[in-house]
């Protein structure tokens, strides 16, 4: 019987065993997915309700109330705001969702985690995949909101929303190891991560445009805000779903496919390899600190 | 034979924290580092083992002797603090059956899911699938929640999933209490079986009896060390006179 060397368990090569066991990944997201809205009546209707809801009430007190919406007595809003609210709104739903599983999942399977060894990073990847699918009947909406208005995608608008969901699901992934490691050793971690994603809604251009924050801040602080992942993720995808439904006087920011678009995309990676990095110091020690 | 597991010499400290508030952090720096202000105990101290493929071993011990740490340096749920463990071919456990298994899924899909936590691919799954159900004698329950399952039909069906993952090193940690009497006595024939095959196990048990039906070679640990490795019936003899 020969099979193979003597090896050191337990010694994982992180994100690179994820892909070796991409059948345990897919059962792991079947399962979350299966029993999130176990016991409900409305079962998979609350994906379409919630994000439905939170659209309106935010489009009626800040398109209307704070008069964000473009409009015959206000000439300087932004037209089809609506659009525009509800593009970086899922996206920022996707990164809220993603970033606060990741951040518990390790902790949560903590029965799993401190009885049989299989590679850990697979539990913040499940999470990211998770919202990815639910992303997928908030882009339904979407879509079909923007098809109503006329909207007729072109190749670059496809390859801008792909590039701003890959940049935002890099960061998620890259964060959620980061603290759903740090969640392991101080339980702090996950409430610093539920103060980001308070931040995060703000911290980019979602309600508003990213045009005042240059005229009010400044080119420095304009700099800093653009170095942001989630403003550019969330620019790309106006630059797919909105802008061609507007007459293009109010624009997405200079260069944003030529240079933020890779900058993100760098940005997120960077978070990506610091993340596992600090992932793989801190798993030796998870089964006996859970 | 070749070696199965070959353990060299690891160490294992762990931490009983007294403190994880920043309050007591800063009294405790304030106070200008007096004393540790976390203290450590050795849960296994330079534990050698070498393992040959084939061979059957128990290891004994009272609670809290390191028998389940060991078990847990071997699958890799836990890395030692010094020394190396090296492990041959595919690892996998019957420690504590069940883990992984989620309620609300059916018993045909936790079949699946744990199946492959511990290491199957879909293929194998597949195959071994009838063979899993029939073993369990879960039969018609199988796309039944396991939420409703008796404690019994739990263990059955997750003892069930283990048992067939056929890997080459078995590690078996206190679960031969498994079901009623006649499912226990099939649990054994199934252990038998795999030692028959030339499976390498690895038993952690209290039952003294049981384990000198199943395994030939018995190491004794007390407070993290090995004080005996010998033949069974002679490991058994020092664990009962202590």
């Amino acid at each position: 019987m020969t099979v193979g060397a003597l090896v050191q368990p337990g010694k994982g090569r992180g994100l690179r065993d994820v892909m070796a066991s991409r059948f345990l990944l897919k059962l792991l997201v079947d399962k979350e997915i299966k029993v999130r809205y176990r016991g409900s009546v409305l079962g998979l209707v609350w994906s379409y309700f919630k994000p439905g809801l939170q659209f309106v009430v935010f489009y009626i007190a800040l398109g209307v109330f704070l008069g964000l919406e473009k409009g015959p007595r206000n000439p300087s809003g932004l037209s089809n705001y609506a659009i525009y609210l509800f593009s970086g709104i899922v996206l920022i739903n996707f990164f809220s969702e993603a970033l606060g599983n990741a951040a518990r999942s390790i902790v949560n399977n903590g029965s799993l985690i401190k009885k049989i060894y299989l590679p850990r990073e697979l539990f913040p990847v499940a999470s990211v995949w998770v919202s990815g699918v639910h992303l997928v009947p908030q882009l339904v909406i979407l879509l079909a909101a923007c098809l109503i208005v006329g909207w007729r995608p072109d190749v670059m608008q496809l390859v801008a929303a792909l590039s701003g969901f890959v940049i935002v699901a890099l960061l998620a992934l890259g964060l959620g190891l980061l603290f759903g490691a740090a969640n392991v050793y101080f339980r702090d971690a996950e409430n610093f991560v539920d103060m980001l994603l308070m931040i995060a809604t703000w911290a980019s251009p979602v309600m508003y445009s990213w045009q005042m924050v240059r005229e009010r801040m400044g080119e420095t602080f304009y700099f800093f805000y653009q170095m942001n992942p989630i403003s550019v993720g969330v620019e790309a995808f106006h630059y797919a779903f909105w802008l061609p439904t507007t007459d293009g006087s109010s624009a997405v920011p200079d260069q944003l496919l030529t240079l933020w678009v890779p900058i993100g995309l760098a940005v997120s990676l960077a978070v990506v390899i610091v993340g596992q990095l600090t992932f793989s110091r801190l798993e030796g020690r998870f089964a006996q600190e859970l | 034979m070749s070696v199965a597991v070959e353990i060299r010499g690891i160490t294992k400290k762990f931490v009983l924290r007294h403190s994880r508030s920043i309050k007591e952090a800063i009294v405790w720096l304030v106070k200008g580092r007096k004393g540790e202000l976390t203290e450590t105990f050795d849960a296994l101290k330079d534990v050698n083992l070498t393992i040959r493929q084939g061979e059957t071993v128990a290891l004994l011990g009272f609670n809290g002797s390191g028998k389940s740490t060991l078990l847990k340096h071997i699958s890799g749920v836990m890395l030692p603090d010094e020394g190396v463990v090296l492990t041959r071919g595919r690892v996998a456990g019957l420690i504590e059956v069940g883990a992984g298994f989620h309620h609300d899924l059916t018993g045909r899909d936790n079949v699946y899911l744990n199946g492959a936590i511990l290491g199957m691919d879909e293929q194998q799954i597949k195959e071994r699938f009838d063979d899993i159900v029939a073993f369990s004698e879960i039969g018609q329950f199988i796309d039944t929640e396991v939420k409703f399952y008796s404690s019994g039909m739990y263990l059955r069906l997750a003892f069930s999933v283990a048992v067939h993952t056929d890997p080459e090193v078995f590690l078996v940690d206190e679960i031969l209490a498994v079901g009623d009497e006649p499912f226990q006595r099939k649990c054994l024939e199934k252990i038998h079986d795999l030692a028959a095959q030339g499976k390498t196990l690895v038993v952690v048990s209290h039952d003294l009896d049981l384990v000198s039906r199943v395994c030939d070679r018995g190491v004794v640990l007390e407070h993290g060390r090995v004080i005996f490795d010998g033949p069974i019936s002679e490991a058994v003899a020092v664990q009962r006179a202590r």
